[in-house]
């Protein structure tokens, strides 16, 4: 066993650093006051990502991509994770359910999006469809060469900036044996100019200010067959192929910003004295950054070893989940301390201890609840015994 | 123009290094190593002559172990053209090094060999003046700006009380100072093309050089703590204190 990272992820992971340490650190402040990423600040990332080859760097190389596995990507990640959310994602890294397209498709969506041309959203949550996906209301349905959309999905992150949607809709329904009727799934491109669909404002979040939900209303909006991505009513399936290391991208931005506000701790607790003392000499302060050293280093180790398993096509849902659950959980307890060690400080944005705090809540809920992912891991742990 | 850039392997600049605790060096155990910062000014000032089509060929060395090879990879990415490594255990002295790159003058004819000022482990700042020695070649140290001329090389230093210009006729010894450029970092492209290039690998030995030490360590300990200073109440008290106390002034 090995545990040793290469040279060239070593090179890949300093070289990210010092990308987001100076063209996106010193907009942070600016995005969190203003709710959203200055037009100029976000063409500037988005052109030195693409020149620097960190956008779509999840994308094979043969296709133009990065060719990162998914080991390394999670590297990239974790350091991408360090910076406000709303400036990370414009290192976009189009959703790999986009390799499900055929050729044609290709030329239209995915070559597109790993030039950076233009850019996806992922649609699949709805109001009244979170954790139990199956029960969308948004329904396509057949009429002759074309198909009918109609509904509404919301959470939609990024769909404000994107140029299409890659979206789950219910396209009939199927008897299982023993457990009722379920729906089918298909996923369809959709362009955002198709008449019908609308993309409108979302909520203002607590969590990763400047970076937008958006509401996506279908009303008749049709779309020719061409727009299916995969086969028709196997949508899940593509998910389930495709989409199985999105958990970990959130376990790994959620190391990168523990990491970050640790060592902020760390250095506070060493320099500020208190009773004639640093504050890191009592044993309340000095124990309580232990912890969290051991647990960052845990999560970080859960999250490296599921995305070795993925790249070893090894990695069950319940790796992904034990790795994002623990990651995003462990985010909320170190955030949380950082600000204890920081006092009154800590809670001014002043600093950014408090934002990371705010933004450590949503992290415990997309991309599968904390509850979804523990209901995944007892799921594995209780099925063989037919519990 | 041919230029030779050596580089150290040096634990990390953001690291706050350790004492070890019985005295013989620092802690180095899962310490993050890099590219002493700089020689990868050195690095950058060279790539930048070859996109400007001023240099035809960048060769980076490095002396050390094995994991040496790593700053080459670095150094590769950033857009050299070529590698050496010359293995050797930690802690070649400063003019075991001179005496190292001096062969690998004789090997590769250099015009202009960059060099960090110093590196940052173990600050002797020694290396560049040695070679510049023992090649009997010119040189700039400590340079903030560089410019090719005709067969020689521009440099400005920074001195006390000013700039200085210094013409050096080629072949040339230059090291480089903080302020000269910024390096870039490298792009992924650029990693994974370094990870197929060849390094080429030689032995002290090999160059025939004999790297025996020459100093003893006696100790390594951490810098006194920093005391609190002193009010004064007078310029006469002052004067005193630097003279008596400080030994700075006569």
């Amino acid at each position: 066993m090995d545990f040793e990272s290469t040279t060239e992820q070593n090179m890949i992971v300093d070289s990210v650093r010092r990308f987001v340490e100076e063209e996106c650190y010193p907009h942070e402040n600016e995005v969190e006051r203003r709710g959203e990423v200055p037009a100029e600040v976000a063409e500037a990332i988005r052109a030195k990502s693409i020149e620097h080859g960190f956008y779509a760097a999840n994308m094979p190389e043969e296709l133009g991509g990065g060719g990162l596995d998914a080991l390394t990507m999670t590297m990239v990640e974790r350091e991408l994770g360090r910076t406000s959310f709303a400036l990370q994602m414009l290192v976009h890294r189009p959703s790999n359910i986009l390799r499900a397209c055929n050729d044609e498709q290709a030329e239209r969506y995915l070559y597109p999006a790993i030039r950076g041309e233009r850019i996806d959203c992922l649609a699949m949550t709805e109001p009244g469809a979170g954790s139990d996906l199956r029960g969308m209301a948004t329904r396509a349905e057949a009429d002759g060469d074309d198909w009918v959309i109609n509904g509404t999905k919301h959470f939609i992150s990024h769909a404000d900036v994107a140029d299409f949607t890659i979206l789950f809709a219910a396209t009939g329904e199927e008897e299982v044996q023993g457990r009722g009727k379920r729906k089918k799934i298909t996923v369809f491109l959709v362009d955002h100019d198709t008449p019908g669909m609308q993309v409108r404002a979302g909520y203002n979040s607590v969590s990763h200010h400047g970076y937008h939900n958006s509401i996506l209303e279908f009303d008749n909006c049709r779309v020719p067959a061409t727009q299916v991505l995969g086969e028709v009513h196997r949508g899940f399936d593509l998910a389930g192929t495709w989409l199985s290391a999105s958990r970990l991208t959130v376990g790994a931005t959620c190391i990168g910003r523990a990491r970050r506000a640790h060592e902020m701790a760390v250095e506070w607790a060493a320099s500020r004295k208190q009773f004639g003392q640093s504050i890191g000499r009592f044993q309340g302060i000095g124990f309580k950054l232990a912890d969290m050293a051991t647990e960052i280093e845990a999560a970080e180790m859960l999250c490296l070893r599921a995305a070795w398993l993925h790249d070893q096509d090894r990695m069950t849902d319940s790796d992904a989940a034990k790795a994002k659950l623990y990651a995003s959980e462990m985010l909320a307890r170190v955030t949380d301390e950082c600000i204890q060690i920081f006092g009154g400080m800590g809670l001014m944005d002043e600093l950014p201890l408090e934002r990371f705090w705010r933004d450590a809540r949503i992290e415990r809920i997309w991309d599968g609840t904390s509850e979804i992912q523990r209901h995944i891991i007892s799921r594995d742990l209780l099925r063989p015994y037919g519990g | 123009m041919k230029v030779l850039v050596p580089v150290k392997r040096v634990v990390d600049a953001y690291v706050k290094v350790r004492v070890k605790s019985d005295g013989s060096g620092v802690e180095t155990n899962n310490i993050k190593m890099s590219m002493n910062p700089f020689d990868e000014i050195a690095v950058e000032q060279a790539v930048r002559l070859r996109e400007a089509g001023t240099a035809t060929e960048v060769v980076a060395v490095t002396i050390g172990p094995q994991q040496a090879q790593e700053q080459l990879r670095t150094a590769l990415a950033m857009g050299v053209d070529r590698a050496m490594h010359i293995e050797a255990d930690a802690g070649v002295e400063p003019l075991a090094v001179a005496k190292i790159l001096s062969a690998v003058c004789d090997q590769e004819s250099p015009d202009l060999v960059l060099l960090g000022k110093q590196a940052i482990d173990d600050d002797s700042n020694q290396t560049g003046q040695m070679l510049a020695a023992l090649r009997g070649w010119p040189q700039g140290t400590s340079i903030s700006k560089l410019e090719p001329g005709d067969g020689t090389v521009t440099v400005t230093r920074e001195v006390d009380g000013g700039l200085e210009s210094l013409e050096l006729p080629m072949p040339a010894i230059a090291t480089v100072d903080l302020r000269l450029n910024e390096p870039r970092y490298p792009k992924l492209p650029n990693i994974m093309k370094a990870k197929k290039k060849p390094i080429e690998q030689s032995t002290t030995a090999d160059l025939g050089v004999d790297i025996t030490p020459r100093l003893k360590q006696v100790k390594v300990e951490e810098p006194p703590a920093r005391a609190g200073g002193v009010k004064v109440s007078s310029v006469d008290e002052l004067i005193d204190k630097l003279r008596n106390e400080a030994k700075v002034i006569q």
